[in-house]
């Protein structure tokens, strides 16, 4: 275990490297002087010229890709050139949403799905299960931010239940930063707890095929102690591999929703930056939303191979 | 053994029989009419719509849906049914061109790494895979999008991109398999190269693995298009696009519920009657799928 742990740190380690070349060499190197870009096309050269001292970028390649770096490493992400305000501290402000919006959007999604998925399994081929499948199929195919605006029209605009948009911070209380956060939530959750549902119906249906099932039936249990006792957690493996990925999905996909909600999330940051040309901060941004998905990654394969042994001795 | 749906269907169904079968499926009937019917409104918005949308027409703006304008006008007077019919083609353009590149790269690449399976070679390509998937579309997106501006061309490069890994992994499971078979054996045997196998032998016999595959990933490039034309990263107007009708019909929801009810209606009928057909088209080339799925 822990020879399959070092492996998959290892390459944990090598694709956050490549990762950061890749996204130094966007960013920095094609669209030619990030400075000038930052300044627009009227910029008196001297200013220009000023700015370049002032975001470093007079050193070499090396020079700047290794401060960059060395600076991630010790969480100093650089100062914003619009805000003028530590990046690092930007990003922790933000996160405060867009953490709370995943984690909430993926309870949701775990809330919805495990019952859909258990009950379109165990009636296979009945009335429920077909209305859960169809319903999944409309979830998957639905885009997420058009379902957010719908739902903005009929529970905020028609029935006011909920504010249209707009976060009003941690501070006004539990309540009302949860309630902010419900629509968004639910607009994150409902393709991902259709994905999910199907993912844990498809998976209980073939371990219920197996022969341990067969036994603990001739035993005498009922299909539902079968179910309950033997099939489910045999079932959970992928499922629970697919929630991991989805946490990291959520993460960037939430980008898109943050807009539609005007939420003052890690999204609504990268598309400030993008149209004030901040580019450090568009640059840490996706290194940090790149390494999340990364990490949680490792995360799910280091569990799997625990639950399932089999895993750490394969490739 | 004894199902006879399954005893029936010789390995490679003759096309008159696929065709019978593909008439059977419900999936693939209600899917392919959902696609066909998109790809006609887009084929013939390019010689015919109800009205010309580069015509503004101030007097009837933000009218609701009429027997003048089905489907109603948006902020500018246009009708929104011949808009749709013009997004239609921006949706269909990016995701085809998207699928293309994907597979373009992505199927040499799978093909690749199955012939030289456990090398070194093998290794880098399944790393550089998992690479790209730790970069979300919408991430490939903002970062092409920082560096040389929006447009629907940067749109399909990032959705493109995302899609590489997706097809060489496909491409790769598929292909290990049918390296273990007797007809690849044979072709070894009577002396051919991994490259000659790979095209003569490989290719053709995971072509159903893609053609399935390439519609959900069509369908997930229509979703990706219209997220990014939505948040202003993709098609630029004067383009038509359908994110891009959403986003502009947001601010006006209120007042006008149409104007965003119908682009949605319209993303969502075409990537789920691309599913549906994806279903319908995995179900019909694996029978073996059909019955335990079932």
């Amino acid at each position: 275990m822990l020879r399959y742990t070092l492996k998959r740190l290892v390459s944990l380690a090598i694709s956050l490297a490549v990762a950061s070349v890749v996204i130094f060499l966007a960013i920095e190197v094609l669209p030619g002087d990030p400075a000038a870009y930052m300044l627009g096309v009227n910029a008196q050269e001297d200013t220009v010229a000023a700015l370049r001292e002032q975001l470093g970028l007079n050193g070499t390649m090396w020079e700047r890709y290794s401060s960059w770096i060395g600076g991630l490493l010790t969480g100093d992400f650089g100062i914003s050139y619009t805000y003028r305000t530590p990046v690092a501290d930007m990003i922790a402000d933000r996160m405060q949403v867009s953490l709370p919006l995943a984690i909430y959007a993926l309870t949701l999604s775990t809330l919805i799905a495990f019952p859909a998925g258990i009950l379109a399994a165990s009636r296979r081929g009945s009335a429920a299960d077909v209305s859960i499948m169809g319903i999944t199929q409309l979830g998957v195919a639905i885009p997420n931010f058009w379902f957010a605006m719908l739902m903005v029209l009929i529970f905020a605009i028609n029935l006011r239940w909920f504010s249209a948009g707009g976060f009003p911070g941690w501070d006004a209380g539990l309540y009302p930063a949860l309630k902010s956060l419900t629509l968004p939530a639910i607009s994150l959750a409902l393709p991902q707890a259709s994905i999910l549902a199907r993912i844990m119906r498809s998976s209980l249906l073939d371990t219920l095929s197996e022969d341990f099932i067969r036994t603990a039936r001739a035993k005498g249990l009922t299909r539902a102690q079968a179910l309950r006792r033997h099939a489910l957690r045999n079932a959970l493996i992928p499922v629970l591999t697919i929630i991991g990925l989805q946490f990291s999905f959520l993460l960037a996909g939430a980008i898109i929703i943050e807009n539609v909600f005007f939420l003052p999330g890690l999204g609504r940051l990268i598309f400030q930056s993008i149209s004030s040309r901040d580019l450090i901060v568009v640059e840490s941004v996706v290194m940090l939303l790149v390494f999340a998905v990364v990490l949680v990654n490792f995360a799910v394969e280091i569990t799997y191979a625990l639950v399932d042994p089999r895993l750490r001795h394969r490739s | 053994m004894s199902d006879p749906r399954v005893s029936h269907i010789p390995p490679q169904a003759a096309p008159v029989r696929l065709w019978h079968l593909a008439f059977r499926s419900r999936n693939l009937v209600i899917g392919g009419a959902l696609t066909l019917i998109f790809v006609a409104a887009a084929l013939i918005s390019f010689v015919w719509t109800p009205f010309d949308i580069t015509q503004l027409d101030i007097a009837n703006k933000i009218k609701s849906p009429s027997a003048r304008n089905p489907l109603g006008t948006d902020h500018f007077g246009r009708d929104i049914l011949s808009m749709i019919m013009v997004g239609a083609r921006t949706s269909i353009a990016v995701a085809v061109v998207a699928v293309g590149i994907g597979m373009l790269f992505g199927v040499p690449l799978g093909l690749w790494a199955a012939a030289r399976k456990g090398s070194l070679l093998d290794e880098v390509i399944m790393r550089a895979n998992d690479l790209i998937f730790a970069f979300p579309a919408l991430l490939i997106a903002i970062m092409i999008t920082a560096a040389l501006g929006p447009s629907a061309i940067n749109a399909i490069a990032a959705i493109g991109i995302f899609n590489i890994p997706v097809f060489a992994r496909i491409t790769r499971s598929g292909a290990l398999s049918l390296w273990q078979r007797e007809f690849v054996m044979a072709a070894r045997v009577s002396g051919k190269n991994a490259a000659r196998i790979s095209v003569e032998h490989i290719l053709p016999n995971v072509t159903n693995l893609l053609i399935v595959q390439g519609t959900i990933q069509f369908s997930l490039g229509i979703l990706a298009e219209a997220g990014l034309s939505y948040v202003g990263l993709g098609a630029q107007p004067p383009i038509p696009s359908w994110g891009r009708m959403l986003a502009d019909s947001q601010t006006m929801i209120s007042f006008a519920p149409h104007m965003a009810l119908f682009p949605g209606l319209a993303i969502l009928l075409t990537v789920l009657g691309l599913n549906l057909m994806g279903d319908g088209l995995r179900d019909l080339f694996d029978p073996k799928l059909r019955r335990s799925r079932q």
